[in-house]
């Protein structure tokens, strides 16, 4: 599943120095008085084909960036370079009209299907409503491809006419998914997807959206706050943090060699799963800092266990590391500390063997 | 979908897959039936509402078809027989213990000679059936087709009925509070049209696009609602012209009574608005490129649409209460016009309660009318969250 990459020019979309800033308005005059910065300078590429997961605390902007790429939201600044057939367009400065052809191409899939499906509506026409939108085909070929697209993601045709409430949690995120792939986007931005859902049917759902970025060649941007989901559908794992991005690495290098303690803190607080059983852990406490006024230098050192003066002045930048350019960083001390893998390159060989 | 056991089942092992038949779909009961379905089986549980739907069902039909149901016209008057008490339509005769048809005893005014009263006597030598389907005034159906048919009056078209009594020009109390019905029930309805086509459009406008423009109307809302209510309604409908004909008369209070009801709708859907617009149904039509105005058709109306009718069937009764009030207090519907409101304005005077206190009658219609409103609000506002058990 592994992306081939010539070239940085392929990427599919190219986020530059993105940040969205929410102003907090207060008093009678709604005078700003400050800022949530809830994205604050955030820059990554997706190639088409890959899925990447993009992790972090609540509350560390993963669904800003998301509602940016669809643009719910307007970003403060930055741009976000999505490839069309017409070359490459920044998302970030379309206007209304200018945006109507590429949300065709850029589709959400939402945590909570109880709220992402208009209860009011039919199963069918909720499906067909981003093909409406588009006046995508007539009325009876919208129709007939909702019925394909229902048993395309394991509902049955028969569903048609059903209301959200007579579905199940994992139905409702089936329909959610069949809304989204409707207009046949190339780009998906999964915020959560399966986090709403009963564990039974997580699974069953991962399963459904890997089998389907198979057969329909989509790229996904997978947003989870752990990493044991993002674990097996991601090709490459980002890591936030406040607003920022501390880690971005193939998923299998998170793993086996996280590089920034904010990884390695959020490892730890998967339950292990592996041969060996405990070793001794650090587990992140207390609370993520309030993004209004993030902490000096590295925005992770009020929490970090290696902190050191420098990491308290200096903004560190996300750099490629020298030895592995796919792994970026923003730690001061990425050369000098070892940090505690998930599990050893031998363990996951024990796991993988065991799985097959 | 996978096939069983393939390498995506195996991938996500760990998610614990049991056979568990989740996916399998309807559950139970309440998962078959449709939104509407749940909403009515809902309100059919409130039997207080129920009925009192079908009361204002049965109220509002006999005021449409006032003609029909009144014995006499709201204008015809007689100098013989004014403010005769109510008479007692009975089916026995004292006297003799027989039983009859339907039948009443006329009256005759006989002045007291110490109080200078007119005083109503019974002649119980003068028995007058009751006939159905009688000839009577001339009146039109809906103001259309002629006819003189009434459900019921006296038999003898020389001694007239009146079985609420009748007012100072001898016109019938009961003709007149079924067509009064006709101005006060619908100033309710007209009054509630305008409440939510004006609240739920300066509402939707101002919760959904916020900025300087809901600033303006929030504050606006907040003058206006910062009025004590009636002496806002007196004010506002002091200022119609007195020389306007009555049926602008009539509209011109509608509109003053709409004037503040409007607020508390547009309030009520601002809220709504604002709270849905954060859905994430609806930020997945805009992701997908929705316009506004199918938004707000498609997402915030639909499923507004019960709480509107709710806060709308609660603004009914205020309506009707304030146009009584106005009308109580003469500055409300004028003469030739009747409603419930203008003909207790005989009992205005505490005099009249006491001599002649049938002239309150039209008073136990309005609580009727606006307690029953009242009990419908209810039982839709438990429709509106179908979902909750
Ligand atoms: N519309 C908004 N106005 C103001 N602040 C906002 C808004 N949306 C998000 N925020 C703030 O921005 C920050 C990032 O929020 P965001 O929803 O992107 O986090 P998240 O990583 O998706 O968290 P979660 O895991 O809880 O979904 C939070 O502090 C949040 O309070
Ligand atoms: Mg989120």
């Amino acid at each position: 599943m592994s992306p081939v990459r010539a070239a940085t020019n392929d990427a599919l979309l190219e986020i530059e120095d993105l940040r969205l800033h929410f102003p907090i308005k207060a008093g009678l005059l709604k005078k700003t008085v400050a800022h949530v910065k809830a994205v604050d300078g955030v820059s990554f590429s997706v190639y088409p084909g890959e899925t990447v997961g993009l992790v972090g605390e609540s509350g560390s902007g993963k669904t800003t960036i998301g509602r940016c790429i669809v643009r719910l939201y307007k970003p403060t600044t930055g741009s976000i370079g999505f490839r069309t057939a017409q070359g490459v367009v920044d998302i970030a400065q379309l206007d209304k009209r200018a945006l109507q052809p590429i949300r065709r191409d850029i589709q959400m899939l939402f945590q909570d299907p109880n709220s992402s499906l208009n209860a009011r509506m039919r199963v069918g026409d909720i499906i067909a409503e981003p093909l409406e939108i588009h006046a995508i085909g007539t009325r009876d070929e919208r129709r007939s491809r909702v019925e394909d697209l229902l048993e395309q993601v394991g509902l049955g045709a028969e569903m048609y006419n059903r209301f959200p409430h007579q579905l199940s949690g994992g139905q409702r995120q089936r329909v959610g998914v069949a809304r989204a792939l409707s207009i046949e986007p190339r780009l998906v931005i999964c915020d959560e997807p399966v986090s709403a859902l009963d564990v039974s049917v997580q699974a069953q759902v991962l399963n459904l959206l890997s089998d389907l970025q198979g057969e329909l060649g989509l790229t996904y941007v997978f947003i989870a706050h752990d990493l044991s989901v993002v674990e097996y559908i991601s090709d490459r794992v980002m890591v936030m943090y406040l607003g920022k991005l501390m880690e971005t690495a193939p998923t299998k290098r998170i793993f086996e060699r996280p590089t920034h303690p904010y990884t390695e803190a959020l490892l730890n607080s998967i339950p292990k799963r592996v041969r060996g059983g405990h070793r001794k852990r650090f587990v992140l406490t207390g609370d993520i800092p309030s993004p209004v006024n993030p902490p000096s230098g590295c925005v992770f050192h009020t929490r970090c266990q290696y902190v050191k003066d420098i990491c308290r002045t200096e903004t560190p930048a996300l750099r490629p590391l020298p030895d592995d350019p796919e792994t970026s960083v923003a730690c001061h001390l990425a050369e000098e500390v070892a940090l505690e893998p998930y599990y050893t390159a031998e363990e996951r060989r024990d796991l993988e063997s065991d799985r097959a | 979908m996978n096939k069983p056991g393939g390498a995506g089942e195996r991938r996500f092992k760990r998610f614990g897959l049991r056979k568990k038949n989740i996916e399998s779909g309807i559950q139970d009961e309440y998962q078959l039936l449709t939104v509407r379905q749940l909403m009515i089986r809902k309100f059919l549980r409130n039997r207080m509402a129920l009925l009192s739907f079908i009361a204002l069902v049965i109220i509002y039909f006999v005021t449409l078809f006032a003609g029909f149901f009144a014995p006499y016209t709201a204008r015809t008057s007689d100098s013989k027989l004014t403010y005769s008490p109510p008479m007692a339509i009975r089916l026995r005769d004292p006297e003799s213990g027989r039983f009859h048809l339907p039948f009443f005893y006329p009256l005759r005014g006989q002045r007291n000679m110490e109080t200078f009263q007119l005083e109503y006597v019974e002649q119980l030598d003068q028995r007058v059936p009751i006939a159905f389907f009688v000839k009577g005034d001339p009146y039109k159906v809906l103001g259309v087709i002629e006819s003189d048919i009434h459900l019921f009056g006296s038999s003898n078209p020389d001694e007239r009925l009146h079985i609420m009594g009748s007012d100072v020009r001898g016109r019938d109390l009961f003709s007149r509070i079924i067509y009064g019905g006709q101005v006060s029930l619908s100033v309710g309805i007209f009054g509630v049209l305008i409440t939510i086509a004006v609240g739920s459009v300066i509402g939707t406008l101002s919760g959904y696009f916020g900025g300087v423009v809901d600033d303006v109307v929030q504050r606006l809302i907040e003058t206006i609602r910062s009025f004590p209510q009636l002496p806002l309604w007196m004010a506002l409908a002091a200022a119609i012209p007195p020389q306007w004909p009555p049926e602008w008369v009539y509209a011109g209070i509608v509109i003053v009574l709409a004037f503040i009801n409007w607020t508390g709708l547009s309030r009520e859907v601002r809220g709504l608005v604002l709270s849905l617009k954060e859905r994430d149904f609806v930020y997945a039509a805009e992701a997908s490129g929705a316009s506004t105005a199918r938004i707000v058709r498609k997402h915030l109306l639909p499923n507004m649409a019960s709480h509107i009718i709710v806060t709308a069937t609660l603004a009914v009764p205020v309506t009707i209460l304030g146009e009584s009030a106005l009308s109580f207090l003469g500055i409300g519907v004028r003469p030739p016009m009747v409603s419930w409101g203008l003909l207790l304005n005989d009992a205005i005077k505490i005099q009249n309660i006491v001599l002649y206190p049938w002239t309150l009658f039209p008073g136990i219609f309005i609580v009727v009318a606006v307690i029953a409103y009242n009990f419908l609000g209810d039982g839709l506002r438990d429709m509106v969250d179908p979902f909750s058990r």
